[in-house]
């Protein structure tokens, strides 16, 4: 904690650089913003609390057993994006997205990149979120990774980072659009001064963007159903709300059987095919019969029905692949090859731990870098060198040292800030953002996104599990 | 049509709501027993736990029956699954595996009513808040059903949900009478013994009856007024008629819907019948007892035959 001082890092601030002023997408709430009584706004927080608490937008947090359903914190103020920056941003990330697709298509064919050298033969080999089981096969469509959450930060007016390519089953969807109601809720009258790109839609598109990659056997309007490990995972909240969203099942591994060749849910008339699957559940857990024997998440044979090509499932087995973070200091080399183009949204400089030189490196530098596990998400298991104690970084050098091919390393970057509410007025925190995006015959991105808030000053764990927080994230109809 | 699943929840999601009012309910007139007849207060605690089927479990824990050991078993104890407090939390586990079938408005009010009664009997309850305690349940329910009936879409949603509620609910009146039914036993036992008409007065308040039954009979409780009451009034919202009306209906309304008649409608049918069919007379002729034990078990039946035939497993 005392440390925490020290990595006061000169940050860029989205409302408000200390060298050029009010910016000018803030201009607009800024004027609302000045008209505020202060204890109004105190008041509107407390408001948005009881809201969430209300219609149990939980979240439950792994290891904290007492507070097995957190609120994440909401702050409301929101982040906002003018319709320019947004445009660059959104063909960034197509590109990032197609290329995702073709080096997942690539990887489970011809590996043509692998033999150009591009990327290296063994990270594929000996990666554990590679699929031998998907060698081979082309899902219906031709679609890997139908739902994305690319991350992303902003270091400078001009300069964005993708953080990490979220193609497995990238969550907080829900929040992005639970943010926007509540906003909407608490201040109606800003959303008639500033124009607002609308997410609301966001269940419908998902809806369609699922339709559109049924299988090619699929007869009238495809069953499309989200499948859950149950009521006790962490995410249980979003999986209930996507579903009721789109007006579909949400189900359960105890629901479904292969039924036929095809894979069905037990329903009080007999059992009901389902053609399209949204999976919140991990590759491993899919299938027993194929993966994980002890899994009871899953539908014993749905791989096969796969196989077939009699279903559909977003996101395809074995798309982790593209987000492993081993594969993530590939992207450029991944993005041009594909797209025969630079990559516009650019990756943060890493070091591959599992690299010698990188290796000395990162561990002569580990109180200046982030070190992250390959295989890590929701911010476990890190290192952030310069909020550390002495005692943190010698321990985590030896975890490095003893399995460095688990670890990657990058700089610590000062990630742009936005104001939060706090006691004693706004104040600056270090934010990202995770825009959906959603592929099907067409990629379509939501103007927004979720937009995740370290709410400890000067911390840049944005993680929810780590204390983190959320904003609603306004594009801008400019 | 419904995932089996959701079915089963929605279905034990209103189980368990009801439960978790019965058990207040049983509290309250224990307690209002206590209260005016010092001297039988432990046999009537006896008794309260006796129709909420946890007499066993509860003497495991304690020696003696005193308000507040039973108040706290039936209300807050968490190792007893039928508690209100226990009864609650199942009814919401249920209820947030099957949300999306629920209006909004009806998962608010069961979630607030967890959070709230979760507050509330996080610590023993003193004796003299008891009475606003036990409201507080009632209050907590009462809004879940208002909410429930507000707004949701009669449907199959609606129709599993209702099987649960009286199923539970035609349970806990057959199991309140079965504890009570030498009270209301024909002349002979009760004649010269010490029994009072404020152990009528109990089974009546247990199922919040005491004021409507004058409306519908003498000012005097009559044993034969107060089975007949029970048993067979179909005006009666606790009464075993009324529950079968409903269940035979939700029943029917399921079976047009699917187009597909199952065992659980012959059983309905056939309590219904005996139900409709049978005068207080009869019933006290053929053995009172008997008849609520063969109730009770055809009710249990029913509620498995709806679990088989609607695929809740």
């Amino acid at each position: 904690m005392a440390s925490q001082g020290s990595m006061r890092l000169a940050a860029f601030d989205e409302m408000l650089p200390e060298v050029s002023g009010l910016r000018k997408p803030y201009s607009a709430y800024d004027r609302w913003l000045k008209e505020q009584d202060p204890a109004r706004l105190t008041e509107k927080m407390q408001d948005a609390e009881r809201v969430f608490r209300k219609t149990g937008i939980t979240f439950a947090v792994y290891g904290e057993q007492e507070a097995s359903e957190r609120l994440i914190p909401f702050d409301i103020v929101p982040r906002i994006i003018s319709g320019n920056e947004w445009r660059r941003l959104t063909q960034g990330i197509e590109q990032r997205v197609q290329a995702l697709n073709a080096f997942l298509d690539d990887i489970y064919h011809r590996q043509e990149i692998l033999r150009a050298g591009r990327v290296p033969k063994e990270l594929i080999a000996k990666n554990e979120a590679f699929l031998p089981e998907m060698i081979g096969v082309r899902p219906p469509a031709g679609v890997y990774t139908h739902i994305i959450g690319v991350d992303i930060v902003r270091i400078s007016e001009n300069e964005f980072y993708v953080l990490e390519d979220n193609a497995r089953t990238p969550s907080g969807v829900s929040y992005m659009l639970e943010n926007r109601e509540t906003m909407m809720q608490l201040f109606p009258e800003l959303f008639q001064q500033i124009k607002v790109r609308p997410v609301e839609n966001y269940p419908q598109l998902l809806r369609q963007s699922l339709a559109a990659v049924r299988p090619q056997s699929t007869k009238g309007t495809p069953t499309i159903a989200v499948l859950t490990p149950g009521s006790f995972n962490s995410a249980y909240f979003e999986h209930a709300f996507l579903a009721d969203q789109m007006g579909v099942q949400l189900v359960e591994g105890q629901d479904l059987r292969v039924v036929d060749g095809h894979v069905a849910m037990r329903t009080t008339e007999g059992y009901k095919q389902i053609d399209v699957l949204y999976r919140r559940v991990d590759d491993s857990f899919l299938d027993p019969l194929t993966f994980r024997l002890d899994s009871a998440l899953g539908v014993p044979g749905i791989m096969d029905v796969y196989r077939a090509g009699n279903i559909t499932i977003a996101n395809a087995p074995g798309t982790g692949i593209a987000d492993d973070k081993a594969i993530y200091s590939y992207m450029p080399e991944i993005v041009e090859f594909y797209t025969g183009r630079k990559a516009m949204l650019g990756n943060i400089p890493t070091w591959r731990c599992s690299e010698p030189d990188s290796l000395k490196y990162v561990l002569e530098h580990i109180d200046e870098l982030v070190i992250k596990e390959v295989h890590g998400s929701g911010g476990y298991g890190m290192l952030v060198g310069p909020a550390a104690t002495k005692k943190e970084c010698e321990d985590f050098s030896k975890k490095l040292a003893a399995k460095p091919s688990n670890y990657i390393a990058q700089p610590t970057l000062a990630l742009s800030t936005c104001p939060i509410l706090t006691d004693k007025g706004l104040a600056p925190r270090h934010v990202d953002l995770r825009p959906y995006v959603l592929v099907s015959d067409r990629i379509q991105i939501v103007p927004g996104g979720l937009t995740r808030v370290a709410l400890k000053e000067g911390s840049l764990v944005v993680n929810s599990s780590q204390g983190g927080g959320t904003k609603d994230t306004w594009v801008l109809d400019d | 049509m419904l995932l089996g699943r959701t079915a089963n929840g929605l279905y034990w999601m209103n189980r368990y709501i009801e439960r978790a009012e019965n058990m207040a309910r049983l509290v309250d007139a224990g307690l209002r027993m206590a209260l005016t007849r010092t001297q039988n207060a432990s046999e009537e605690w006896n008794s309260v736990l006796l129709s909420a089927g946890s007499d066993a479990s509860f003497t495991q824990k304690y020696s003696n029956y005193t308000a507040a050991n039973v108040a706290d078993y039936l209300l807050r104890d968490t190792s007893n699954p039928s508690s209100t407090m226990s009864s609650i939390e199942t009814a919401r586990n249920n209820a947030r595996m099957v949300r999306t079938a629920l209006t909004r408005e009806t998962w608010e009010s069961i979630n607030e009513a967890w959070m709230s009664l979760k507050r509330m009997l996080a610590k023993p309850i003193d004796e003299r808040d008891l009475p606003n305690a036990l409201d507080a349940i009632k209050r907590e329910t009462a809004l879940i059903r208002g909410s429930f009936y507000g707004t949701m879409l009669r449907n199959e949603i609606f129709d599993f949900s209702q099987l649960g509620t009286y199923v539970e609910r035609a349970d806990n009146t057959a199991r309140i009478l079965d504890v009570k039914y030498y009270v209301l036993l024909p002349s002979i036992s009760w004649v010269g013994s010490t029994l009072d008409n404020y152990q009528w007065e109990s089974i009546l308040r247990s199922v919040s009856a005491h004021r409507s039954y004058r409306w519908v009979y003498d000012a005097d409780y009559k044993p034969s007024n107060i089975a007949d009451y029970l048993i067979l009034n179909v005006r009666m919202p606790r009464s075993l008629t009324f529950c079968y009306r409903f269940l035979t209906e939700h029943l029917k309304f399921l079976g047009d819907d699917y187009g597909e008649r199952h065992a659980c409608h012959a059983t309905a049918a056939k309590t219904q019948a005996m139900l409709t069919a049978g005068s207080i007379k009869d019933i006290f002729d053929a053995g009172l007892h008997e008849f609520l034990a063969n109730f009770i078990r055809d009710n249990t039946r029913l509620g498995d035959e709806i679990a088989q035939d609607y695929r809740f497993y």
